[in-house]
């Protein structure tokens, strides 16, 4: 599937891994359709549960490993522009309001983007998540409305397709299947438990897990219905 | 890390008495308990870089142990504590990890505050 133009694709996320499970497909096509992309990485994951037993890592030793990891998962997807933003994992909704806004739009004001891939707020179920997006929106509903880029936001809450409908935007990510499980594979520490159960599963020809990996799908944010 | 010893813990336990250390202690069940199933309430609390000076601490059980520390005017207080180990920074790491690996609790001691 050949997406449509864009300027520049800024895609925003509190965690290293949040791009492999629902858009590192779309990043590497619009990547492969040499589409500009940049993708900013607020936290480092410094607080992630998944350290093995016997353990893999400490405490202090992940945030290291998860920052190879992200590059590794950029350098799969062909991200040439990573930015690590230097926050830290569980407190993004905890920083100041306006500090997370000012964020926010100096990157807009870096990339100049014409698409925004973020959570969708209240939709996005870990609390780094949602303060992403509500900095990211509120950032963008203060553009005058001509200027403003698209917003793609992602919604994965068990109530989001009852309250939202389903997602808009369907990407078929087929022919960028080997980009998305190599950032899959990228963040192998957080993800060594899904990938096993998700060889088992294509294994056995479930659908759902071939669906995995050739759909993405997003919301096109609506201000019209502003979450706030 | 090493799967808990108790002698050598206690040692390393007694070479941070009575001294200004900063504290990690974090218990988690994960962010996500409550989305993958509604019925687990989701709990979690952490401090870092918290300065205190405590005049004893214990490991005390069987696996998984817990540790106390006590202090002039209070206490900290870890249980489910699998596994420990002195850092090339030399900070006392010590944490609790489950049976798939993550991690439950953690407690950490240093001489120098922990990084962010």
């Amino acid at each position: 599937m050949t997406l449509p133009m864009e300027r520049h694709v800024l895609v925003v996320f509190p965690h290293p891994d949040d791009e492999a499970f629902g858009v590192s497909g779309t990043i590497a096509t619009y990547v492969k359709q040499g589409i500009p992309v940049t993708y900013a990485c607020l936290t480092l994951g410094e607080m992630g549960r998944n350290l093995g037993n016997p353990p893999f890592a400490t405490r202090e030793t992940l945030p290291q490993i998860r920052k190879e990891e992200l590059l590794a998962s950029a350098k799969a997807m062909g991200v040439t522009d990573l930015r690590m933003m230097g926050l830290r994992d569980k407190t993004v909704e905890f920083e100041d309001d306006e500090k997370m806004v000012e964020m926010m739009e100096n990157l807009i004001e870096d990339t100049n983007p014409s698409l925004v891939i973020t959570f969708y707020p209240n939709y996005a179920v870990h609390p780094d998540h949602d303060a992403t997006g509500r900095a990211m929106i509120r950032a963008i509903r203060r553009m005058p409305k001509e200027t403003r880029p698209t917003i793609y936001a992602l919604a994965f809450s068990n109530d989001s397709k009852e309250v939202l409908g389903e997602p808009d935007i369907v990407h078929n990510i087929k022919e960028s299947r080997e980009e998305k499980m190599g950032a899959m594979r990228a963040h192998i520490s957080q993800t060594a438990w899904m990938l096993e159960e998700m060889d088992k599963r294509l294994a056995d020809g479930e659908p759902e897990a071939e669906n995995w990996l050739h759909f993405e799908r997003f919301y096109t944010y609506d201000f019209n219905k502003d979450f706030e | 890390m090493e799967l808990v010893n108790v002698e050598q813990l206690q040692v390393l336990l007694n070479k941070f008495a009575n001294e200004d250390v900063y504290i990690h202690l974090e218990t988690t069940n994960g962010a996500y308990a409550s989305h993958f199933d509604e019925k687990v309430f989701n709990a979690g609390a952490f401090i870092r870089n918290v300065m205190l000076r405590y005049e004893l601490g214990k490991v005390a059980g069987e696996a998984p142990h817990r540790v106390g520390l006590k202090l002039p005017h209070g206490w900290v207080y870890a249980q489910g504590i699998t596994h420990f180990e002195l850092d090339e920074h030399d900070r006392l790491l010590m944490a609790g990890h489950d049976q798939n690996g993550k991690l439950a609790v953690a407690l950490q001691i240093s001489k120098t505050p922990f990084t962010y």
